[in-house]
């Protein structure tokens, strides 16, 4: 307050318009002052593939990036969902077998019961808003420690599972469009096309709130920042785009393989929505406030109860996606199903990427960028021929680093007070 | 200023089962000045607070907000015709910016979007409004806050919706000399901007440097209702710990039914 005062002048909140260089001093003096992000995940992500890169060559092809996403993808879904929950400082640790359980639903539905896929597809969501519901209303209503709600979850769902798949057996998936999600590609012309779309419609947006700013009079980022930012998308999407529409196929007289994968789209939409969700929309606004500080949104009139509960709701549909996701690439449902690591990849990729299990922080950016750092350890050490017993070390670590940095930046972020 | 005060309470009783708090209570607050409300622990000022703010509900006694009678019930009633309090634990979300608090279950929206320009200029134009210069940037986390910017904050918040009474709840009880002053003469620009001030304190000195009226309450009785300037530092103590002072206060056995309404003490407000 003492060093403050003597700089201000004007109006509250008007200070000097931002250059190009106090963005960047901004930027930076946050960083240090605790407030680091999805930084590490972004390191983190180009030394991994600069350094498998450098090992095995064959890491950094298009067959394999293109392997990367689809291998990542339910995972990422899973943890888009998980960063809600975590938002409000709990926990879902169900989230994987409850995946299992609407992928064993969709299964039974598609399969067993001969329905078409969009019945199939919306009976596994449905499965994970009624799960999300009950779980949610036990944490919410009732007051049991969602730990403890969840983990109780995590065993029965894995009966449920077993269950549903008749004791051990495995239900093939071979619907056409089921079977795309996960396995096919955009033809390379829509790839192109919606990558200009995307990066058109972040443009429009990012310039119409510049303009819509300035014209207010409010403070507004530089120009070059926000042209930055627009070069930037379209740089990482130009690249993504071109690589993975590379023919990747060994004989191109056999089959032809090129192209986005469908499953890049899907999380990307999803990745649209719910950011927006979270940042533009007054719900949003209130799943920070009440993992900030639930009394303070109480007494703002928030309805702290449903907010609860509606994270649980959107944390199981998601993991529904996720689960539906994961039995496209298998082309087959079995009780392992989001079973296994699934759940805890999860949470270390919404971890990773920046998320706080502190509550209060995070975005569904997190979850995206930390899944990736997960599916290239997963992959890269494949590559490398470690056994499945070094990538487990290796992701418990990376883990356990991400967890220190997120409370270490913390303790640091109270100790100068920005976060 | 105005003879009729802004909001004037009588008569109110208040007891929690066999315990009765409140007992008689009779309280005005005036457009434009502050009202000091002192007393001892216990004395009834939170219970007289959450009963102006809906929290409680009276047992006795009405209410009179610009002149009309008037029934709280709830916050929400207390929210409707502009009464705002801040609480001393301030109740802000560090993790968000100033603006998404000051917003805080209110936001301002454009159809299903947030509508962030018009409450960065809202919140802007109020901090403007009560003179405040200490803020970095309207963006900042609350976190990053000192105690009295805090502090400024959440008063700013109770100010934002046109709210013309607004109660303090011990603002400067946990601040430093500079930031409490800070404070203070924030406090006095919201009676000088029209509002009527409610400052809840324990600290003499805070109450002489702002208020315009002082209002003891004594083991649940309103034992005096004053003018600042008719009553000395020492008389108010008194009147906080025995429950009168000379010809003020309690003129019976304190805790007696006989105790002299506020308004028959020289001096007194109405």
């Amino acid at each position: 307050m003492t060093a403050t005062v003597t700089k201000k002048e004007g109006p509250a909140g008007v200070t000097p318009t931002p250059t190009l260089g106090s963005h960047v001093n901004n930027y930076w003096r946050r960083v240090r002052g605790g407030d680091i992000g999805a930084l590490p995940a972004v390191v983190m992500l180009v030394a991994l593939a600069v350094g498998f890169s450098i090992a095995r060559p064959s890491f950094f092809t298009a067959g394999n990036l293109a392997n990367l996403f689809t291998q990542g993808a339910a995972v990422t879904l899973i943890a888009m969902g998980l960063v809600f929950v975590l938002l409000l400082g709990e926990i879902d640790l169900s989230a994987g077998f409850a995946s299992g359980v609407c992928a064993a639903i969709l299964a039974n539905v598609v399969t067993v019961l001969g329905y078409p896929w969009y019945v199939a597809v919306l009976s596994a969501v449905v499965t994970g808003v009624v799960i999300g519901t009950v779980l949610g209303l036990l944490v919410a209503k009732v007051g049991i420690p969602s730990f403890v709600v969840t983990l109780a979850g995590f065993l029965a769902f894995q009966g449920v599972v077993l269950t549903l798949m008749d004791e051990g057996a495995n239900i093939a998936v071979r619907d056409d469009v089921l079977v795309a999600i996960a396995n096919r590609n955009l033809s390379p012309v829509l790839g192109w096309s919606l990558a200009a779309v995307a990066v058109a419609g972040y443009a429009a947006v990012q310039l119409l709130r510049h303009r819509n700013r300035a014209a207010r009079g409010l403070l507004t980022d530089p120009i070059a920042v926000v042209a930055g930012r627009i070069a930037g998308l379209a740089v990482i999407l130009g690249m993504a785009v071109y690589v993975l529409n590379l023919e990747r196929s060994r004989n191109v007289l056999v089959v032809s393989l090129k192209g986005v994968p469908i499953v890049v789209p899907l999380i990307a939409l999803l990745l649209v929505v719910w950011t927006f969700v979270l940042q533009r929309t007054s719900y949003g606004r209130h799943i920070y406030a009440v993992g900030g500080n639930a009394e303070a949104a109480r007494r703002a009139g928030i309805n702290v109860d449903r907010i609860r509960v509606s994270v649980f709701v959107i944390c199981s549909s998601m993991a529904a996606i996720g689960g539906i996701v994961a039995a496209s690439r298998a082309n087959s449902v079995d009780p392992n199903t989001g079973g296994s690591n699934v759940l805890l990849y999860a949470v270390g990729a919404a971890v990773i990427g920046g998320t706080s299990l502190f509550g209060g922080k995070g975005r569904v950016l997190d979850a995206v960028l930390g899944g990736a750092v997960i599916a290239v350890i997963d992959n890269g050490m494949g590559l490398m021929g470690y056994s499945s017993g070094v990538k487990y070390v290796v992701t418990g670590v990376v883990l356990l680093a991400a967890a220190t940095i997120d409370a270490l930046s913390r303790r640091r972020a109270a100790a100068t007070g920005t976060r | 200023m105005s003879a009729t005060p802004l909001l004037e309470l009588r008569g109110i009783d208040k007891s929690f089962g066999p315990v009765q708090v409140l007992r008689d209570v009779a309280f005005a607050a005036h457009a434009g000045e502050v009202t000091a409300l002192v007393g001892d622990n216990g004395a009834g000022k939170s219970t007289l607070v959450k009963c102006i703010s809906g929290i409680h509900p009276t047992d006795a006694g009405e209410f009179v907000f610009d002149g009309r009678p008037v029934s709280i019930n709830s916050p929400r009633d207390a929210a409707a015709l502009g009464i705002e309090v801040v609480y001393q634990d301030l109740a802000l979300c560090d993790n968000l910016d100033i603006v998404q608090n000051m917003f805080l279950g209110r936001e301002k929206r454009s159809g299903i979007v947030l509508d962030e320009p018009t409450m960065e200029q809202m919140a802007a134009e109020t901090l403007a409004g009560l003179s405040v210069r200490t803020v970095k940037s309207l963006r900042q986390h609350v976190s990053s806050l000192s105690g009295g910017q805090r502090q400024t904050v959440a008063i700013a918040k109770a100010v934002l919706w046109n709210s013309r009474l607004v109660i303090l709840d011990e603002p400067t009880a946990a601040l430093g000399v500079a930031q409490t002053a800070q404070v203070l003469e924030l406090v006095r620009r919201l009676a000088d901007n029209g509002l009527a001030v409610v400052l809840i304190s324990h600290n003499m000195n805070d109450v002489f440097a702002v208020s315009d009226r002082i209002a003891a309450l004594y083991l649940g009785q309103m034992v005096a209702q004053v003018k600042t300037t008719d009553i000395t530092h020492s008389q108010v103590v008194e009147l906080i710990t025995a429950g009168r002072s000379g010809s003020l206060g309690l003129t019976g056995e304190p805790g007696g039914n006989g105790a002299a309404p506020a308004d028959t003490t020289p001096g007194a407000v109405r």
